[in-house]
């Protein structure tokens, strides 16, 4: 099945900022069609302005180009919107080991105004003590926190 | 119709950009790294939610244009966006202000505008609303920091406060453009609005330390393209690279 080869093909390719996530670990293809011989991929984007999402659709394309598959429409999708939750547990584990705190909670816990900073592992030494720097990081998908206990600064993927 | 849900696509689309250029231009000046780096990050939301809403008005308009004929070849009086966001940065103090009032009326507005009979708009607010929690948990707690602070930062933000304050009611105004698309239900009931923003603002305040201004007198003129000296300059600044190249890309 082509369309089985093309989910193949996506599961290689990396979100740019976070290399160690596959775009499926991410979750943001949200389906693949053959419309008439053309390839139409959707996926929706993580932030409103990550600058990733042109890199990742680039991405999409060469690698589905190298294999053979010219003929290929991307579109963004808005709705419904993404969220953290659909990050595969996979996808967790894998952040986690490269050293970024996975999203702790659901999505909406930050719905309220000084809803309190979710209780966050440090991916160093597992210590549960550790407190958020600043709610803006390196990117937009994350936060940037530090352990108390063995001191190292970490990023967090905060909840969306 | 059509006329009516341009015109207001891009009121959106212009108040989302022109904040964000705003924001931008604190890139690389920032007094604390970390704060560089959150004004720069809620930069790139706002801009990101004005390319979507620029697709959508391109779409709108249904003349061969894309989103950034619509951002660089309009004139001053063609943008749409409000007062407040085109206002300048002034210090670290007046820009946190401005993204708090701007914030406060920002996530009720995304939250209302969810429920829009448009579609496409409705999808671009559930988009947007998560990321606009987010910037008015900081600049709330921004405001407060520094209102709460040292005499100095008090009073820095409090005359902030005094001097953007009359920019503040056109965010709840209903103009003729309002008014007709919510008797179609697209248009968010901006008078549904003006009293979550009232108390957000009161509350924040009050924890601050500072006080309303008592000023009612409000300016209002952006949403029909009355601008202050100071969209002149900004446009002047994004536009040039296209203006002198047209259609230029790298």
């Amino acid at each position: 099945m082509v369309i089985n080869q093309i989910w193949q093909l996506l599961e290689t390719v990396c979100d740019p900022e976070v290399p160690v996530l596959s775009i499926l670990d991410l979750g943001i293809v949200r389906d693949v069609t053959e419309i008439k011989g053309q390839l139409v991929i959707q996926i929706t984007p993580t932030y409103s302005g990550c600058p990733a999402m042109n890199v990742i659709e680039m991405e999409i394309r060469a690698t589905l180009w190298e294999a053979g598959f010219k003929n290929v429409l991307i579109q963004s999708v808005l709705k419904p919107a993404w969220t953290t939750d659909w990050l595969s547990e996979n996808g967790k584990r894998k952040l986690e080991k490269y050293g970024i705190a996975p999203p702790v909670t659901a999505s909406g816990h930050v719905g309220t105004l000084f809803g309190r900073n979710p209780e966050v592992k440090c991916p160093q030494c597992g210590s549960k003590k550790t407190e958020m720097v600043s709610l803006f990081g390196s990117t937009a998908c994350k936060a940037f926190y530090k352990c108390l206990d063995c001191l190292e600064p970490f990023d967090y993927f905060k909840c969306l | 119709m059509i006329e009516k849900l341009l015109d207001y696509t891009l009121r959106l689309a212009d108040t989302a950009l022109i904040l964000g250029h705003r924001l931008s231009e604190w890139c690389g000046h920032a007094p604390a790294l970390e704060q560089d780096i959150a004004l720069s990050n809620i930069a790139l939301d706002h801009i990101g939610q004005a390319r979507n809403y620029y697709q959508y008005a391109a779409k709108i308009q249904n003349l061969g244009k894309t989103e950034d004929d619509l951002a660089y070849f309009r004139d001053e009086r063609a943008y749409r966006n409000v007062l407040l966001v085109e206002l300048p940065n002034g210090d670290f103090g007046k820009t946190l202000v401005r993204q708090f009032l701007y914030d406060a009326y920002h996530l009720p507005f995304l939250s209302a505008l969810q429920d829009s009979k448009d579609e496409q708009l409705a999808a671009i607010a559930a988009k947007s609303l998560k990321e606009a929690r987010y910037h008015l948990q900081w600049s709330s707690e921004w405001v407060i920091r520094l209102g709460d602070g040292t005499e100095f930062s008090h009073q820095r933000v409090q005359n902030a406060l005094n001097e953007l304050w009359r920019f503040t009611g056109e965010l709840t105004a209903p103009n003729v453009t309002d008014s007709f698309l919510m008797s179609y239900e697209i248009a968010v009931d901006l008078n549904i609005i003006r009293p979550i923003w009232e108390k957000t603002v009161s509350d924040v305040l009050k924890q601050a330390t500072l006080s309303a201004p008592t000023q009612k007198w409000m300016q209002k003129g952006g949403k029909e393209g009355i601008h202050t000296e100071s969209l002149g300059y900004i446009l002047a600044e994004m536009q040039h690279l296209q203006r002198t190249h047209p259609n230029c890309t790298w």
